[in-house]
């Protein structure tokens, strides 16, 4: 049986990697007595594939991966969330968990874009909505990089899809959302940041990096992977 | 006591591996503060990814934490990039599990493992804000602890902390809890920290450093004696009788990132008797305590389970040798540790012999790539001189079991700068790892061998506590012997440690308090995190010697007399003295001394002194290999019948 799952990544544990992030499903699946399918030859590794690394440090309620279970497996699908978000570290949520569509792309394959919802820190709101104005009528946004002691430039306007504030809310703070494409050059949230306020530090600016959601496109049109629980709005945990 | 959470919180967005600093592993508990109750800091003066692992310290966080009297935290060194960050911003020290400044505890305890980490304890105590030196520190600083190993030369940091426990913590530690929290109770009074550690001296296993005065006679030490009556003139170490009466880790800490031994652990004995002369933990260990076998086999089920691990190592310091250790790798059953998962079983410190070997090919699951022996000399008169007795013939027999089974790469561990050490010893090194590679080539083309060379650095309550350590030069000349004969050797490689590291480490594993100046130094210098190759440097510690006026040499290059009063005397690991020199004497004869498991006792005063013995649950050696008994044991099982001579007379050095 392939399953697709979807789960949240909040709080302190968002300064795990996205290769730590494998290691807690491996042994959350493992405590849940869920037997895996396994892959053959000398070293078999379970059968899990992980979506696009989420980077270290930044939060998310979009993660996704894909698990192949035994033959033996006799689960209830609507149990797994509840018995997988037990047994993974405080601050995952398992929110989806449905059967994969045969035959279709991994993860890794099929994401094009990503929604992300970036807290500042040491920008106005005006400031911000200045920023944007600038950011989507730029024709040309030439981001450097070095690679393997080679430096290179790209230009990163292709990638952004959408820019737009985020209403108010409880938190003073203004919030940045973007869409920002993965296929080709893409654009990390950081970088975004970078290019946007090139006189700030992107690490002080990004007081939080929130991934909002993850995009396929079929048809030429843009959609979920597991359409979400409309109501799904959900707060940071800290553990402990 | 409140979390310093956001203060920290922005500090991880720039530092390497954030998750060090975070905690919420499986199997933390969830620290219950009260006033009453006394709160205890357990400090590893290393990195998160290898202080984690540490299954002294998961045991006694574990244990205090179910006193109601007390409460256990854990705290790791942080890496230099975000120490930087904390002292630039003013953040203190601070625990893992809740982010509590390290000044707020009533004590700190650090547990050692290494000499090399000294400079990083000092480190951790100055970023917890209290003051580096025990004198310096009043009722509210937390008490320094120090425990593990190295605590059995504490001297070199004998200034820098108020107490130091000898031997397993177990048990003493709910002890010292008891009197920390009587003397809390009294209201922690201002001048009460002297009577407080006065207390604390009279707890058997309990040494505290400023309880006693040391006297010098020129360079020489002349003696360390307690200041008042009532403290005792030699602390012995704490052992635990019965290590059944003790299944700890219950809930094993299973972390959220990368750690050196990313396992469950399951310690299977403590203690150890194979009677290797080199080695520190064999000696200050005794006497061999097994955990019973259906204890280590309910362990591992609810330990998998648990943590959903799916690999599991035996620990010990000969795993091997464990009585029951067939009875529990045949009976591992997947699906009663709640997974249909293949559990791997991973024995650490292999014995060299081909029944070792073939247990290990049942236990492995999945690829055969390398496995690890340690023969540490090139030698059979020399193994016979450190009493590593491992013939030829239990190399090989291990070796060709490897490769016929499909593994193709070996370790062997070697080391050099050893006691009566020729350089036929040292070259021998390589003739064994040649052959061992042809012996391989029969079975696979890729047959290799690695050597790992490593400088001997003689260790107290060792019988070589008395040895000269070779010279840096003298450890590059024999490096490089092994290493221009290794060239000539296909499909040996040949890899050493660094001997500068080696030099450092032998001033701090048998200095007096004297040397405690030297690593305040070398701190002070930047030394920290010192077994780093990218931070060590030997020019601060030669420069810190020179500076306090010591010389290298007599601290470490020369042999000592049998008369010569050692820096660590009033401390006992429970051994005679004099059994120690004659087992030096023994050794400088080439005469081994066999394993006291199976074979009559020799009076080494552990068991004797201490009213304990070993718990062994098999009468006779484990079958297939010779190593430490000096019997043919190929038949398996056998009484043994012959014993290595041993003669009376003393030989002299």
């Amino acid at each position: 049986m392939k399953l697709r799952i979807r789960h949240t990544k909040l709080g302190k544990i968002r300064f795990t990697s996205h290769r730590d992030t494998a290691r807690h499903w491996e042994r959350a699946v493992r405590k849940a007595q869920i037997p895996l399918a396994y892959s053959a030859g000398f070293t078999p590794r379970p059968r899990m594939s992980f979506g696009l690394a989420l980077p270290t440090g930044a939060e998310s309620l979009a993660e996704y991966l894909d698990i192949e279970l035994a033959e033996h497996a006799d689960v209830q699908l609507d149990e797994l969330p509840a018995l997988f978000s037990a047994e993974l570290p405080v601050g995952y949520e398992v929110t989806d968990v449905v059967l994969r569509e045969a035959g279709s792309p991994s993860l890794q394959e099929d994401v094009v874009a990503c929604d992300w919802e970036l807290t500042l820190e040491g920008v106005t709101h005006p400031e911000l909505a200045t920023a944007i104005e600038v950011a989507l009528a730029a024709a040309t946004m030439p981001v450097e990089r070095e690679r393997k002691g080679q430096r290179s430039t790209d230009d990163v306007r292709p990638a952004i899809l959408h820019l737009s504030a985020a209403p108010p809310a409880d938190d003073p703070r203004p919030r940045l959302c973007a869409t920002l494409a993965t296929t080709g050059r893409g654009l990390r949230p950081v970088e975004l940041l970078a290019a946007m306020f090139p006189t700030l530090d992107p690490v002080d600016t990004a007081a939080r990096v929130l991934r909002t959601q993850q995009w396929i496109e079929r048809d030429g049109v843009r959609r979920e992977i597991i359409p979400a629980d409309p109501v799904a709005a959900r707060t940071p945990v800290e553990c402990a | 006591m409140t979390s310093l959470w956001a203060r920290v919180e922005p500090l991880l967005a720039r530092v390497q591996k954030p998750a060090r600093y975070i905690g919420c592993e499986d199997g933390a508990i969830t620290p219950r503060h009260a006033p009453g109750k006394v709160s205890w800091l357990l400090a590893y003066p290393d990195t998160y990814e290898i202080g984690l692992p540490n299954q002294g310290l998961q045991i006694l966080y574990e244990i205090l934490n179910e006193r109601d009297d007390a409460v256990a935290e854990r705290t790791y060194a942080p890496w230099n990039d975000l120490e930087t960050l904390m002292r630039q911003r003013g953040v203190p020290l601070f625990s893992v599990d809740t982010h509590r400044a390290a000044g707020d505890f009533d004590l700190l305890a650090f547990g050692l493992a290494a000499e090399l980490v000294y400079t990083n304890v000092i480190n951790m105590i100055d970023l917890a804000g209290v003051p580096v030196r025990s004198a310096h520190r009043d009722e509210s600083h937390p008490l320094v602890a120090l425990g593990g190993h190295c605590a059995f030369n504490p001297e070199p940091l004998a200034d820098f902390v108020d107490l130091v426990v000898l031997g397993e913590g177990e048990e003493v530690i709910g002890e010292i809890t008891e009197v920390v929290r009587d003397w809390k109770a009294s209201g922690r009074t201002p001048g009460s920290r002297e009577g407080l550690l006065r207390e604390l001296s009279k707890v058997p296993g309990v040494y505290v450093p400023s309880m006693y005065e040391v006297e010098y006679d020129g360079p020489a030490l002349r003696a360390v004696t307690p200041k008042y009556a009532d403290v005792p003139a030699v602390v012995h170490k704490r052992t635990v009788a019965d290590l059944g009466q003790w299944p700890y880790p219950k809930s094993p800490l299973a972390p959220l990132t990368e750690v050196v031994h990313d396992r469950l652990a399951v310690e299977v004995f403590r203690g150890c008797t194979r009677g290797c002369r080199f080695c520190q933990a064999g000696m200050i260990t005794r006497p061999v305590r097994e955990r019973p076998a259906e204890q280590v086999r309910t362990m591992i089920q609810s330990g998998l389970r648990r943590t959903g691990y799916d690999e599991v190592s035996l620990t010990s310091l000969s795993t091997a040798d464990f009585s029951g250790i067939e009875q529990v790798t045949t009976s591992i059953n997947p699906a009663g540790c709640g997974t249909s998962d293949t559990i791997s079983i991973s024995l650490p410190s292999l014995r060299v012999d081909a029944f070792t070997v073939g247990l290990a090919g049942q236990v492995s699951t999945g690829r055969r790539s390398g496995l690890t022996f340690a023969p540490e000399a090139g030698s059979w008169r020399l193994r016979q001189v450190i009493n590593k007795l491992i013939t030829e013939e239990d190399l090989y027999g291990a070796l060709e079991s490897a490769f016929s089974q499909g593994w193709y790469r070996a370790k062997l561990y070697f080391l050099t700068g050893l006691p009566t050490e020729t350089d036929l010893d040292t070259t021998g090194i390589i003739d064994l790892a040649r052959n061992c590679v042809q012996l391989g080539r029969k079975h696979t083309n890729r047959a290799s061998v690695t050597v790992s060379l490593g400088g001997f650095v003689p260790k107290p309550h060792t019988p070589f506590q008395w040895f000269g350590q070779n010279t840096t030069e003298e450890l590059r000349r024999k490096v490089q012997l092994v290493r221009d004969a290794g060239q000539r050797a296909k499909g040996v490689t040949v890899k050493w440690h660094d001997p500068s590291a080696t030099l450092a480490e032998g001033i701090a594993a048998r200095g007096d308090r004297r040397i405690g100046n030297v690593m305040e130094r070398v701190w002070r210098a930047g030394g920290i995190f010192q077994e780093w190759s990218e931070f060590f440097r030997l020019g601060r510690w030669e420069e810190a010697m020179a500076a306090e006026g010591l010389s290298i040499d007599w601290y470490v290059h020369r042999h000592r007399d049998e008369h010569e009063v050692l820096p660590w005397d009033h401390l006992s690991a429970g051994l005679h003295k004099d059994f120690l020199w004659l087992d030096w004497q023994e050794s400088l004869a080439e005469h081994g001394l066999p394993d006291c498991r199976w074979t009559p006792c020799y009076d080494c005063g552990v068991c004797t002194g201490y009213g304990i013995e070993h718990v062994v649950a098999s009468a006779t050696a484990p079958a297939g290999g010779s190593q430490g008994t000096g019997q043919d044991l190929s038949r398996g099982g056998e009484v043994p019948v012959t014993l290595l001579p041993r003669r009376a007379e003393v030989v002299a050095p």
